[in-house]
């Protein structure tokens, strides 16, 4: 019964961890001799990627010193499928359902991203009553893919009630969309060059009665959270980032605009049909985590403004461009981005005149946002880096793609 | 009849089995509580199921019999059967003793729970000093599984929770204290630590402690009961099992028999430290308003509450039956919950049988232990409903409240609760001199 000797499990862990120093990926100095399991200062802990709060399979080596954050290295790819390699071997068309299952609780947004993109490749615009019906989806979309943020981190700080509350608000918007196209969570929900289906009869309405039924909701995941004095506690001032380092990092999203930057590209280079529709961007001052929380609440009902306005004003007409059968874009190069829930989500496609991309790459808002994790945990406690990797809001599947 | 058992039916033994020293009751006791707590467990695991699915607009249960009230049982036996699951890095013989410490530590503490004046095994002169040591001691069976599970989130989770623990004693013990202090409020300025003699007191003094000074006693009642979620380890303060940080905090490596004692152990504080509020502050197993309220109609009114409540839960189960979708699939659940109406129904009427016949003043040996046995009904009630409320409160807040980040709970004992604590202490003690 010696139990004294639990150096054998520390090995073990610095063993999994070393490959990635060996590599020379890490900024943990993971290289530094081993010291003994209770009296040492520093503790190499490995979260994920089995873990119930990275979201996923997120993996996150933490150097502690007790509680404390001394640094952070994340390893991704465990969710890798090659989405982009795969868009060089589709046809466009074939390509279209694959950028769901990247961001797959904002399937609706990657499709819109990735259809405008090639329809600007081809020089081809949708017609308006497709625009209005796209913001109309992609907003929705952003609600749902908010409110599973909220209820995930919200649970992520322990409170586990807002969680049921937000999925059966969300069941709502999933309806409509099974409604609309079949699917509820991979929608592939728009064609290049429009949509192929039309809305179907008494779609204006269910939207509608579904601003009326969730707006009240918002206030109730309000009154749950943002006077609460743990919640305020647990959030403010934690995960503080600047607008500054926002910038140098590249983060986009309610994380950039929580720190004070007032940029969506929804107004900034405004695509599909949102130039029409007046609604208000929300910003921080903090940077902090709770002031992402109060940017992504208001978020939710800004969208909702924009739904009212784009049911109220939804034209006639059809709902698709005259394209070609087979989709054979000039060749030529294109970047175009649209405003994801998580930010800017990037398409840039290298066309050389066949019916499959040349090349095709992925701006992706979470995987740029991850980025920040480091920045902003460092000094942190182990329960705060939980809080942080929550508050970015992060898809692996985005993230690894 | 052996005179043992003759001698305290016919009351001439007073107090507590352990007190009169019969050694037959006291194991008697011992085993109705070990069986009752286990039950209660049981219950609590169902009930917070249930409540917190109904607080998340969720069912719970709803398979394992009707409204899934065998779930309970399912799980017991499910963890039973479970591979016993030692890992291999673990220090066995510590690993396998770890849980064992904490069931002793939470079942130790009902050895001086006063369910009622006679109804405790024992009536320990120090009886809340035992009760605040042994309960602490549940500290080292976590601290303990922590560190044999050899690994990393356990450790953490049994570091976090021992210090925890450890500081929020210190405002527990003074809320405690203050209330001890209260005690000493009559003619012959004599304190008390025994348990009974807490509530003896309050009884005399014609007022529950929460009342006391008003509101010295509310705020260390306050105090107290915001420590004892931390001192379970419960939400908002459930730094050590922590699920979405340290995954399951001490016992990640534990499954099977080995978990369950874990939560028996869990479950078994919560409902000891629940009881110790309401000795301490809620007038134990004394029903409303005794002293206002002591007319012997009173008395019978009162009496007929644990009938009555039983008629109101039998009263439920029946609309649950009625609102059984009418379908062969459901037949057996209606059969299960109508059954279940009818033990309550018949509970129910053995409890309002008791009152009413309890309620005569007959000198005969069989009638006036009728009496005594619905007295001591009526005190176990009381006392089991007040622990009830608690219990309630514990869900109330785990579907409720985020969960504190360690430094801040360490914040909130050591730099809130104890200087309150030791303020009220301070005052208490300077009104009590006044007032005396």
């Amino acid at each position: 019964m010696n139990a004294g000797t639990p150096d054998g499990s520390n090995a073990h862990t610095n063993d999994r961890t070393h490959d990635v120093a060996n590599r020379g990926l890490s900024n943990l100095d993971l290289d530094a001799p081993a010291t003994p399991y209770l009296d040492s200062n520093e503790l190499i802990i490995n979260m994920g990627p089995q873990h119930p709060a990275t979201h996923g399979v997120l993996r996150v080596i933490l150097k502690l010193d007790g509680e404390k954050v001394l640094g952070t290295e994340c390893v991704i790819g465990y969710l890798h499928r090659g989405v982009e390699k795969i868009g060089e071997n589709r046809t466009y068309t074939m390509f279209n359902p694959y950028v769901d299952r990247m961001d797959y609780v904002a399937a609706v947004s990657n499709g819109l991203g990735y259809c405008e993109a090639v329809e600007k490749l081809m020089n081809v615009e949708a017609p308006a009553r497709a625009k209005y019906i796209r913001v109309i989806l992609t907003e929705l979309n952003r609600v749902a893919s908010h409110q599973l943020w909220l209820g995930t981190h919200a649970l992520d700080i322990g409170a586990m009630t807002p969680l049921f509350y937000t999925f059966r608000d969300r069941e709502e918007i999933l309806k409509i969309f099974e409604k609309y196209c079949g699917a509820r969570l991979t929608t592939h929900a728009f064609r290049i060059g429009g949509c192929q289906y039309e809305t179907y009869a008494g779609f204006e309405k269910e939207v509608k009665n579904f601003l009326t039924y969730v707006a009240p909701k918002i206030d109730e995941y309000e009154e749950l959270l943002t006077t609460n004095r743990i919640w305020l506690e647990r959030t403010k001032n934690v995960g503080v980032i600047s607008s500054a380092d926002c910038v140098a990092l590249g983060v986009t999203g309610p994380v950039l605009r929580a720190s004070g930057v007032k940029w969506d590209l929804r107004k900034a280079q405004p695509y599909a049909a949102y130039s029409e529709f007046d609604f208000d961007i929300p910003v921080g001052t903090n940077g902090d985590t709770y002031d992402r929380y109060l940017v992504r609440v208001a978020e939710m009902r800004q969208s909702l403004r924009i739904i009212e306005q784009a049911v109220n004003g939804i034209p006639e007409g059809p709902i698709m461009a005259r394209v070609p059968k087979v989709i054979k874009p000039p060749v030529g190069e294109i970047y175009h981005s649209i405003e994801a829930p998580k930010g800017e989500l990037g398409y840039f496609i290298v066309s050389d005149g066949t019916t499959q991309p040349y090349r095709l790459r992925v701006r992706p808002p979470s995987f740029v946002n991850l980025q920040a994790l480091n920045r902003m945990v460092r000094g942190l406690l182990v329960a705060d880096v939980i809080a942080v990797i929550g508050t970015i809001d992060i898809v692996l599947g985005e993230v690894d793609r | 009849m052996p005179n043992f058992i003759m001698s305290y039916l016919d009351g001439s033994v007073r107090g507590t089995p352990g007190e009169a020293g019969s050694q037959f009751w006291a194991l008697i006791y011992v085993f109705i509580i070990f069986t009752g707590v286990s039950v209660a467990v049981m219950a609590m695991n169902w009930l917070e199921r249930k409540a917190l699915a109904h607080f998340q607009i969720r069912l719970g249960p709803m398979r394992v019999g009707p409204h899934g009230l065998l779930q309970p049982i399912a799980d017991a036996i499910k963890l039973m059967l479970k591979e016993d699951i030692i890992p291999a890095e673990a220090d066995q013989f510590v690993f396998w003793i770890a849980p064992m410490i904490g069931l002793l530590a939470a079942f130790a503490v009902y050895t001086v729970i006063p369910f009622g004046p006679s109804q405790a095994v024992s009536d320990m002169n120090i009886g809340i000093l035992f009760m605040l040591g042994v309960s602490s001691l549940g500290v080292l069976g976590i601290v303990v599984a922590g560190w044999a599970s050899n690994s990393h989130y356990p450790l953490i989770g049994a570091l976090r929770s021992s210090a925890q623990m450890v500081s929020y004693e210190v405002a527990m013990g003074l809320a405690v204290v203050s209330a001890i202090l209260m005690t000493s409020m009559n003619a012959s300025g004599t304190g008390t630590l025994s348990m009974i003699g807490i509530v003896r007191a309050q009884q005399e003094q014609g007022v529950w402690f929460i009342f006391k000074f008003f509101p010295l006693g509310l705020i260390a009642f306050v105090i107290f009961a915001i420590a004892m979620i931390a001192e379970t380890n419960r939400a908002p303060f459930d730094m050590a099992e922590a699920e979405s940080e340290l995954t399951a905090g001490y016992h990640t490596e534990y499954s099977g028999l080995r978990w369950s004692l874990f939560m028996l152990a869990e479950y078994a504080t919560m409902i000891a430290v629940s009881s110790i509020a309401v000795t301490l502050w809620l007038g134990g197993w004394m029903r409303p308003f005794p002293n206002l309220l002591r007319a012997p109609a009173w008395d019978f009114i009162f009496s007929l509450f644990p009938g009555l409540t039983f008629v109101g839960l039998a009263a439920i189960a029946l609309v649950g039956v009625v609102r059984m979708p009418v379908h062969s699939f459901f037949r057996i659940q209606r059969i299960g919950l109508a059954v279940f109406a009818a033990l309550l129904g018949l509970i129910a009427l053995l409890l309002l049988t008791i009152a009413v016949a309890g309620r005569s003043v007959d000198t005969t040996v069989a009638a006036s232990s009728v009496a005594r046995f619905r007295e001591g009904i009526d005190h176990v009630y009381w006392f089991v409903l007040k622990v009830a409320v608690f219990m309630y409160l514990f869900i109330w807040y785990r579907a409720t409240w985020p969960r504190y980040r360690f430094d801040q709970l360490m914040r909130v004992g050591w730099k809130v609760l104890l200087p309150i604590s030791l303020g009220v202490l301070v005052v208490t003690a300077i009104v009590g001199v006044i007032v005396s």
